[in-house]
């Protein structure tokens, strides 16, 4: 398996690789950790004619708390979100989400800008992303634009980015006392993509009211997909096995998976409902015990 | 266009012009003649071309030579230093670690990021951080002796019987 | 012997120093990337290679009719069947080797092979082996004349009246539809070949994955004799080999391909596939489709067993059994168990799919019949409402009653089946186990014990009924002891990780007292080793280890003679301990063996041949009959079906063990094989005959977090025959594993009526199974 013959850039400044890309346009791919766009272009499913290699401008790998809000660089690893203590401390979710993507070695080079980017519904960044109502920097010809995770996936590997807009970091609000998070995915074997995958944050009032709920789901969808319904279910209510069966029930009948390898329409929507409740106790468990 | 590129290998710098799309695997093992990093698969799964590239450990069919430009990698070659072998080499021989040894290489690398990260793993941090690396002869069962006991060296403690242990 | 020596042969493989073909670089060498089919079924309209010829350092494109021109366009199969090297006019199956491009690298092989256009006229394809035999289904094979239909062969054993009788007069029948299901053996390492033709000399050195570097010797030699290439004039060396497991057995066209290309050009070419040509297009292993009945007392006494296979061959019969015995060993289907009624019968169709039927880590056909009778024997327990484990120890073969003659004519060389199990159920703490189980029952909880207690049949074997081709099945150790004393021997298998270097070493050791690392190991050049016919199901202990015996005590046989004339007394007056001779009692008169070995090269006895040298070609009198008894408890997620193997205990019973740590290692890996089918692996078709999973993506090789901590112990009940009393064990894991695995999830899920789940068993089945049965 051998790529089809590129030029290779490898610039050393986000204006140099913004400019580089709108030179090229189209047949311009930028690359980041490469480990979703080289095997596509081993296979040759992936042709680009020019590849931009991102990873040579300095400041786009840190994890970092500002004014309330935790920033992630667009280049930074999952093995740096996997080991993070400040993400540890607050994001619990992170560290189950890396754990079950691909294996050390892929977590080594894979970043978590480019596993938004590539737009696929069977990453499992996605759905933590709707969880924790992040929001996607992508810097461009026209400096920096905020896109809100709900309005960044579009359609099977589309997303908002533009050609020339380089995805420079990911936003996600600091969450309140109160809050857990939990993410899990069924898996064939460990490494696997999801067969279904479900990201809850959830924020418990001091009444015992839920005061904010975040629900994504993993590849079980064309699109990854916020299980709006089953965030509404949970608000503004205490939360009870009721509200939580409700949730649950919301998610699988939402989503939209198709009968595959990994199981049937039927199986994902089971599991998706399971998933929803277990995520739910592991992360208000969390939240109790924070 | 050949790009032009320095890399340490094994401790010795080499500059070459390289094709852009050379995976790093085949500079390894074409260019320089390091026949030590295996490839196994096409879908970057099995973990037998692994190496570190900077001290992490990473599969170098999934990786272009021009990335590594002005880093230092390691390969299976580079491991034992000054005719020692490393604790995890005489970890695998010691604890029948290998049979067919293809994935041997890989394991190795693999495992010498996972203890320099975490010298004392339990043994679930031990299969899970060798998931990306497939052997299909040994059952693992030693490959997770061999790590224990190359843990137990690098920390200086007594080393675990290599005897096998039967019920 | 009984020593864990540590293993020789490491040094190199933890220093990157293996040398295994892909590592093999030659001045000139050309490089071979094959263009292969997307269809299942098409006729081939056209090959266009203008554009390839054009790519930068594409020398040559070569089709099946180039081939042709030399008659190299087809080749016997190991089952004397006939497969395609290159299409001429139809595909048969989806990967099909279509067309090779030779170029001067790697990457321009690969730009070339993008570059050819196929013209196909798509067909529609024979997928389902069922639909295979039906009347009206298109007959595949047209290019053998007068075939009519997809029918292989039809093979039966056994007494079908008597075995009817029982059935029809029998208290309890139960019978299942099982499939074993086609499987990969995945090898890390996947299969390629140097070839090397020097036209000068007319000489082929042939660098290759292979398990039987001799076998594959003479095949070239049939293939190619017609066109000079004569069985003296090639050389196949087999490197180091990353796995085999059986399917590096079989001769591919890749292999014939870049033969043909190195004999036309003159020079070195080299062809090593990517691993999804390795799963989509090499052998697969398996694919029976079994109805298993068993007939017995209430009280659950075995009384007969009936089995009907259907075999999957895909486009030819590529399977690789002893010649007499087109479904290998499946015979051996009536287990463990103490009766004498059986009837079995197998049909082998084609299809389009790949060919195969490798010995996946099995000895022919082994695996597929210890899981049906395993299974049914479960089956038959759960009918009757007895614990499988006491069914069993009720129905085994008395270790008195050995050497046992089955009903379909194996004569069990020995055993102690009783005792194997017992073992094993004492680890576990068997009926604390069943009293947890009943507890978690009554709250729904889904927990299963399952238990395989198999017979394997290994050691191919007796030349009288073993062949491969024509050629016997024994095999050959040559051992030549150097006047210092050191040695070097050599064989006619081949190790593919199993240790060979440092076992035979410990047997000749054990038989001749030179230490183990005093003795060197060779195997796979054909130039050098003599005859075998290569490692695989099992053998290798079985026969070259045999041999290395025998031979080596030709050796002593003939030292003492030499100590005889050395010491100045009667052979009969000296004893032997390992190392030396001595006269009786008088023990500081003695010779050692290094003094020996000197001796026979500087002061021979007069009239005896000098030197220290023999070679051996063992043919066994029997097969050997290991056996085990493994135990596996699992628990299972209800909601999601998810299963965790809590617990994996086998027991293995291999007779003498010569290395504990080399053959705990086997085992270990056994039975991660042994788990993969069981929960992981299946290649599967769709209806147009596509892979739906032919990389490693989909493919599910088991890693470490899927593979539990194994529990492995023995037994020793050696083989009487064999002449350091060992039966080989290297697959007995891969046999007993997966109907162990499957008898517990089943016994999980029986409470809810479910008696049988095929293999793999997946947390969707399981899933499904219980939403089927009202249980979620
Ligand atoms: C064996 C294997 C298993 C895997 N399993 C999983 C899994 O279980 N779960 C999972 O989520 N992922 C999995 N992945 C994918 C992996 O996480 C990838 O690393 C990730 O999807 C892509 O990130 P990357 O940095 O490697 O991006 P790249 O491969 O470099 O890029 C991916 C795409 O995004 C574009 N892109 C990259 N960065 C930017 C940017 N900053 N701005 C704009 N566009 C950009 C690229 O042009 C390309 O189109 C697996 C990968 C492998 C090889
Ligand atoms: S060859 Fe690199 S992961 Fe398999
Ligand atoms: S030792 Fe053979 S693949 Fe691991």
């Amino acid at each position: 398996m051998i790529p089809q013959s590129f030029q290779y850039e490898s610039p050393g400044s986000l204006a140099e690789a913004i400019s580089m890309l709108q030179q090229y346009g189209e047949d311009a791919k930028i690359l980041s950790g490469g480990h979703s766009l080289i095997p596509m272009m081993k296979l040759r499913f992936a042709t680009p004619e020019y590849l931009i290699d991102i990873n040579n401008i300095p400041g786009l790998s840190y994890i970092r708390e500002e004014n309330g809000v935790l920033k992630i660089g667009g280049l930074t690893r999952e093995a740096e979100l996997e080991h993070s203590d400040l993400l540890k401390q607050h994001f619990p979710i992170f560290a189950d989400v890396t754990k079950l993507i691909a294996d050390p070695q892929v977590r080594n080079m894979g970043t978590i800008g480019g596993n938004l980017a590539h737009g696929d519904a069977a990453n499992d960044h996605p759905a933590v992303m709707m969880a924790l109502h992040a929001t996607v920097v992508a810097t461009g010809p026209e400096g920096e634009r905020e896109i809100p995770i709900d309005e960044f996936f579009y359609g099977f590997y589309m997303t908002a980015l533009q050609h020339g807009d380089i995805l420079t970091e990911i936003r996600i609000p600091m969450p309140p006392p109160g809050t857990g998070s939990a993410y899990h995915k069924m898996e064939r074997k460990v490494g696997d993509y999801a067969t279904a995958g479900v990201a809850v944050q959830i924020t418990i009032g001091d009444n015992g009211v839920v005061t904010a709920a975040g629900i994504g789901l993993t590849n079980v969808n064309p699109v990854p997909l916020r299980a709006a319904r089953s965030e509404q279910a949970l608000i503004g209510k205490p939360l009870t096995e009721e509200t939580i069966n409700e949730a649950a029930l919301y998610a699988s009948e939402d989503c939209n998976p198709s009968s595959d390898l990994r199981g049937s329409e039927e199986y994902k929507r089971s599991i998706v409902a399971t998933l929803v409740k277990r995520m739910i106790h592991q992360a208000v468990n969390r939240a109790n015990n924070s | 266009m050949l790009k032009e590129i320095t890399i340490t290998v094994n401790g010795q710098q080499h500059t070459l012009e390289v094709e852009p799309r050379l995976l790093l695997v085949h500079m390894i093992r074409e260019v320089l003649n390091l026949t030590g990093t295996h490839i196994g698969c096409d879908t970057s799964s099995c973990g037998a071309c692994t190496i570190l590239l900077d001290g992490k450990s990473i599969k170098s069919c999934t990786v272009l030579a021009v990335q590594a430009n002005g880093k230092s990698i390691t390969t299976i070659e580079g491991v034992a230093q000054d005719n020692q072998l490393s604790p995890l080499q005489e970890g695998f021989k010691e604890n029948h670690g290998l049979h067919c040894g293809f994935c041997t290489p890989g394991m190795i690398l693999r495992a010498t990021e996972l203890l320099a990260q975490n010298p004392n793993p339990t043994e679930d941090e031990i299969r899970w951080g060798i998931a990306g690396n497939l052997c299909r002869c040994t059952g693992y069962n030693n490959i997770v002796k061999a790590i224990q006991y190359a843990g137990a060296k690098i920390r200086g403690e007594e080393l675990p019987s290599t005897e096998p242990e039967f019920v | 012997m009984g020593h864990s020596l540590k293993r020789k042969e490491d040094a190199r493989f933890i220093q990157g120093k293996g040398r295994y073909v892909d590592d093999v670089k030659l001045p000139g060498m050309l490089y071979m990337d094959i263009v292969r089919s997307p269809y299942a079924y098409a006729k081939i309209k056209n090959i266009n290679i203008d554009e390839a010829m054009k790519v930068p350092g594409v020398v040559a494109v070569v089709t099946g009719r180039d081939l042709e021109k030399y008659n190299l366009h087809w080749m016997p199969t190991l089952m004397s069947d006939t497969q395609m090297v290159l299409p001429t006019d139809t595909v048969m199956y989806q990967a099909q080797e279509v067309a090779a491009v030779i170029a001067t690298s790697k990457y321009a092989a690969r730009d070339g092979r993008e570059a050819v256009r196929v013209e196909y006229e798509p067909m529609k394809p024979v997928i389902d082996p069922y639909k295979s035999l039906d009347p009206d289904a298109p007959v595949l094979r047209t290019d053998k004349e007068g075939k009519k239909d997809n029918h292989i062969w039809n093979w039966k054993v056994g007494d079908k009246q008597k075995t009817d009788d029982v059935f029809a007069k029998a208290e309890v029948v139960v019978k299942e539809q099982m499939h074993i299901p086609r499987i990969h053996v995945a090898s890390i390492e996947t299969c390629g070949c140097v070839a090397d033709y020097d036209k000068v000399n007319n000489h082929l050195t042939m660098y290759m994955t292979t398990q039987a570097p001799h076998a594959i010797r003479t095949v070239i030699a049939l293939v190619a004799g017609h066109v000079g290439l004569t069985e003296e004039k090639i050389r196949v060396i087999s490197p180091d080999i990353g796995g085999g497991f059986g399917g590096k057995v079989p001769v591919y066209p890749g292999y014939v391909i870049a033969i043909a290309v190195s004999f036309l050009v003159g020079k070195p070419v080299k062809w090593i596939e990517d691993r999804s040509e390795n799963l989509q297009a090499d052998s697969f292993a398996r694919d029976y489709h079994i109805t298993a009945e068993m007939a017995g007392t209430k009280d659950g006494k075995i009384l007969a067993t009936r089995f009907k296979v259907l075999a999957d061959h895909g486009y030819t019969d590529a399977s690789a059994n002893p010649s007499k015995f087109p479904t290998g060993m499946f015979s051996i289907a009536t287990g463990s168990y103490d009766y004498d009624a059986t009837y079995m019968e197998c049909d082998a169709v084609y299809t389009n799919k790949p060919p195969g039927g490798v010995a996946y880590r099995c000895s022919f056909r082994v695996t597929e019949a210890v899981h049906a009778i395993e299974r049914i024997t479960d089956r038959f327990a759960l009918e009757i409402g007895k614990d499988p484990a006491e069914l069993r120890l009720q129905n085994f073969i008395k270790k008195e009653d050995f050497p046992w003659k089955s009903p379909t004519g194996w004569i069990y060389d020995s055993g102690d089946y009783h005792k194997g199990l017992l073992k094993a159920m004492d680890t576990v703490d068997y009926h604390q186990l069943r009293a947890e189980q009943a507890e978690k029952r009554k709250r729904g909880e889904l927990m299963g014990i399952g238990l395989s207690t198999f017979t394997e049949v290994v050691g191919a074997g007796p030349s009288k009924d073993f062949d491969i081709l024509g050629i016997k099945m024994f095999d050959s150790a040559e051992i030549r002891v150097h006047p210092t004393g050191k040695a070097i021997a050599r064989f006619g298998t081949k190790s593919q990780g199993q240790g060979h270097e440092t076992t035979y070493a410990q047997i000749i050791a054990e038989e001749l007292g030179i230490p183990a690392e005093n003795i060197q190991i060779e195997e796979g050049d054909t130039d050098t080793a003599p005859y075998g016919l290569g490692t695989y199901a099992s053998r290798s202990t079985p026969t070259a280890g045999a041999a290395a015996a025998v031979a080596s005590r030709k050796l002593r046989d003939k030292a003492r003679k030499i100590a005889a004339y050395l010491l100045e007394v009667s052979e009969d007056d000296l004893e032997w301990e390992p190392g030396k001779f001595f006269v009786k009692g008088a023990p500081e008169k003695s010779k050692t063996i290094q003094e020996i070995v000197f001796a026979s090269y500087t002061n021979h006895p007069p009239g005896m041949e000098a030197g220290f040298e023999a070679t051996h070609y063992y043919d066994p009198p029997n097969l050997t009959f290991p056996s085990g008894a493994y135990i596996c408890v699992v628990d299972i997620d209800k909601e999601t079906g998810a299963i965790h193997v809590r617990r994996f205990v086998a027991i293995d019973d291999c007779g003498n063990i010569i290395n504990p740590m080399i053959v705990q290692g086997q085992v270990h890996g056994g039975l991660t094989q042994g788990i993969a089918p069981a929960m992981y692996e299946e290649l599967i078709y769709d209806e147009a005959g596509n892979i739906l999973n032919g990389t490693f993506m989909d493919y599910l090789v088991p890693t470490a977090v899927e593979s539990p901590k194994w529990e492995t112990g023995h037994t020793v009940t050696p083989s009487p025959h064999h002449p350091i009393g060992a039966k080989g064990v290297g697959e007995s894991p891969t046999v007993g594993a997966p109907p162990a695995i499957a008898n517990a999830i089943v016994d999980a899920l029986s409470p809810y009526g479910i008696t049988h789940l095929d293999i793999p068993i997946t947390p969707f089945k399981v899933w499904k199974a219980l939403k089927e049965k009202g249980a979620i």
